[in-house]
């Protein structure tokens, strides 16, 4: 039912196949992305460190849950922003702020608050679409999505129109605006280690009889397992990832308001999540960065065709290449990647992974499975 | 593979919604015992809402009986697109995410029609200054109105059909896949109407020689809200009942949704069926925001607003039903519209809140029958 090929998940499965979180080389290269993110801290300018990077880091968090989901338990959730925009939302009105109704509680405090209530609200979002599956599951969790968007954006007292601005934020990440450094370092330190703990659930028990529930739910159901119960508390998990997402996005903005966790916001992580292709974890900030890439620099180089395609028009050519991604690659630019170095591996000759089980896509990229 | 385009059983009594469904004897399966103690807290709930209603409808019935004929002719509104939702679904599983996008489309298009081919000499800034005011801008007769219709609905359903042939129908049986091509395209369609038509809310003018309002006892209600639109559901109901039950095209499609290969051995071309089922429920969502345009307004936002309604209707109903279909219409257009009045208690105005009631509805619903009313295991 999943998009995410199925061999090719196998395959990244078999190469990640120890009971370690990563392999030695994932380790290595982990380790080569987190130097490579820290001088590049040193090396770029303040405007790309926060527009670019920081933004890609939490933007990518929010995907990455989102992954999580579809990778592993093979739901793919249109409800993550909603989850995010519910840790938010309570932080916002927790600390002290413009709008809203803000309690002038503590930062850290508040943060806690947040993630416990978006949690809460994964915990009964995943627990009334947990006996839905597949496309109905997405429908759901995008109704969830919107009602919680409309919900905002109606009740006054919470956030109203405007949203809640100029929120207080802790010391440690100080002022964005001024020095967006300590933020991006948080953002950094949050995302590695919340990516670790995603790739270590991903090998506990927890983690393996989802993947089984994913590939063979009523197998599982057969040898007891309590499908339901698995897939309530893995969308708590995912809730769980998406509420630092959202922490870290009004500590980024200072500020949330209804129109930032909308539909197009929703759709927007989507997108991200499928650029990065939809079965590996790191794809997230990969389709982040690319993301905020576009969103930063496209608009110099895009065409002006009259009212069609400009700078003015970025969802057009966002909902443009999503399109293509969607048709020519489902599985992402990672998927994309990795076809092309298994074409080459087999081209010279070296052995590579038998894939012959994956009959090739429709140009090429792995063949997505099909529904039974 | 065998959820069916069925109209629900007994589409009358049940008409209540979601609490209703409470009282049915068939549970899923294994959980017949378990549900007893939900089932006896929704049948209190229901009750709870009942007499709220009753008490405030006894204090106003005038008011209350406008309200229901609102809400009433929201659901018509509601069914008449969302019908077109689960017809697709129904019939090819595919779920048509850029539906909220062809029912806006279409509203836009026969406003652009109106105004192109009707409009006085020397109105073109007449209207922009009178857009949404009403009055003022252009009266519009009968004929005015149903030709711009006609061709926006055309134009909706072709496109429809273009969708199907270019992106989806490679990609039959990929469900998921296909949502995201959809959703791909909804967000370059909003991005391309927002460019065309700009942010501010416009309306399609219904023809002047309908009357203003019809009066019900004291009540009064909009004479397009209640008699064309209201009528505009009824009809298509029935005729989408008629089409699936009782014509040869209606049993190649339930066939179809059956098993598409056997249908194809038999010599039928199963394509064309399909491309005449994604004509026929894009046709819906336009001739929708037609209406939709005429009763309320056309502005982005509405797109993601009634693909959330038909959403949510088709979830409360069951994917692929007709009559599922209709009562999940009635039921979120009753609630949308309670709930904007009703929602008082004493000093407490909790208005604001009632979107948090059509999330009550789908989770009450789907507590019950996760596969809404009258889905079926596929």
């Amino acid at each position: 039912m999943s998009l995410a090929p199925d061999a090719a998940t196998a395959e990244a499965e078999a190469r990640t196949a120890s009971h370690s979180t990563l392999t030695r080389n994932g380790w290595i290269s982990l380790g080569v992305v987190i130097v490579v993110a820290i001088l590049a801290s040193y090396v770029v300018s303040d405007f790309w460190l926060s527009q670019i990077l920081t933004k890609a880091l939490w933007i990518g968090l929010a995907a990455a849950s989102l992954i999580f989901l579809s990778a592993y338990a093979g739901m793919v959730s249109l409800g993550q922003v909603a989850i995010y925009g519910i840790a938010g939302m309570t932080y916002a009105n927790l600390v002290a702020a413009d709008g809203g109704n803000p309690a002038s509680w503590s930062p850290w405090l508040a943060v806690i608050g947040a993630i416990v209530a978006a949690t809460a609200a994964g915990l009964l979002f995943g627990f009334i679409a947990s006996r839905s599956e597949g496309i109905y599951f997405l429908m759901l969790t995008l109704a969830f999505s919107v009602l919680v968007y409309y919900f905002f954006s109606q009740v006054t007292q919470l956030a109203g129109f405007g949203g809640v601005n100029n929120l207080d934020l802790p010391g440690l990440v100080g002022d964005p605006g001024a020095d967006p450094a300590p933020l991006y370092f948080t953002s950094l330190v949050v995302c590695v280690a919340l990516y670790l703990w995603m790739r270590y659930v991903a090998r506990t028990p927890f983690g393996l009889s989802m993947q089984g529930l994913r590939d063979e739910p009523a197998r599982l159901r057969a040898l007891g397992f309590n499908v339901r119960l698995h897939r309530t508390l893995a969308f708590t998990f995912a809730a769980f990832i998406a509420a630092f997402a959202g922490i870290l996005a009004v500590w980024y903005n200072r500020r949330i308001s209804p129109g930032s966790i909308n539909l197009g916001q929703t759709i927007d992580v989507l997108i991200i999540a499928v650029i990065g292709g939809l079965y590996r974890i790191e794809g997230a900030w990969v389709g982040a960065l690319a993301f905020a890439l576009l969103d930063n620099y496209s608009r110099e180089w895009t065409p002006e065709i009259g009212n069609i395609l400009g700078p003015e028009r970025f969802n057009t050519l966002l909902g443009i290449i999503f399109l293509i991604i969607v048709l020519v690659s489902p599985g992402g630019l990672v998927g994309a990647w990795e076809s092309m170095v298994e074409r080459l591996r087999r081209r010279n000759g070296g052995g590579g992974a038998p894939r012959t089980t994956t009959t090739p896509g429709p140009e090429g990229g792995p063949a997505p499975t099909t529904v039974k | 593979m065998s959820e069916t385009v069925h109209s629900g059983p007994g589409g009358g009594p049940e008409a209540a919604g979601a609490p209703s469904a409470s009282a049915q004897p068939q549970s899923e399966p294994g959980g017949a015992g378990r549900w007893n103690a939900t089932r006896i807290a929704l049948v209190l709930i229901a009750v709870v809402v009942i007499v709220w209603i009753g008490i405030k409808a006894a204090g106003n019935l005038e008011q209350f009986v406008t309200v229901t004929l609102n809400g009433l002719s929201l659901s018509a509104l509601y069914f008449v697109v969302a019908s077109g939702f689960t017809l697709i679904f129904g019939l090819m599983r595919v779920v048509n995410m850029a539906h909220g996008t062809l029912y806006l489309l279409g509203g836009y298009l026969a406003l652009n029609f109106q105004q192109k081919l009707f409009q006085d000499d020397g109105g073109g800034l007449n209207l922009s200054l009178s857009a949404g005011g009403g009055g003022g801008g252009g009266e519009y007769n009968l004929i005015e109105w149903i030709i711009p219709l006609a061709m926006a609905v055309i134009i909706i359903g072709v496109l429809g059909i273009a969708i199907q042939q270019l992106f989806l129908r490679w990609n039959q049986g990929q469900d998921l896949r296909q949502a995201l091509i959809t959703i791909a395209i909804s967000v370059v369609a909003a991005d391309q109407m927002l460019a065309t038509y700009g942010g501010i809310a416009k309306d399609v003018k219904a023809p002047a020689s309908f009357p203003e309002s019809v009066h019900i006892g004291g009540s009064t209600v909009g004479f397009f809200r209640l008699v064309i639109v209201v009528g505009s559901a009824l009809v298509i109901g029935l005729g989408l009942w008629l089409l699936i039950k009782k014509t040869r095209y209606g049993k190649i499609v339930r066939a179809g949704v059956d098993d598409r290969d056997m249908v194809s051995a038999l010599g039928i071309n199963v394509q064309l069926v399909f491309a005449g089922a994604f004509f026929l429920g894009a046709m819906l969502a336009g001739y929708g925001g037609v209406l939709g345009g005429t009763m309320l307004s056309l502005q982005p936002g509405e797109d993601t607003s009634f693909l959330l309604n038909s959403l949510i209707v088709v979830i409360i109903g069951g994917m692929g039903s007709l009559g599922g279909a209709a009562i999940g219409a009635v039921a979120l257009g009753l609630v949308d519209a309670y709930a904007d009045v009703y929602l008082v208690f004493g000093d407490h105005d909790l208005t604001n809140y009632s979107i948090l009631l059509t999330f009550a509805l789908l989770v009450i619903v789907l507590a019950v029958r996760p596969l809404g009313l009258f889905g079926r295991p596929a």
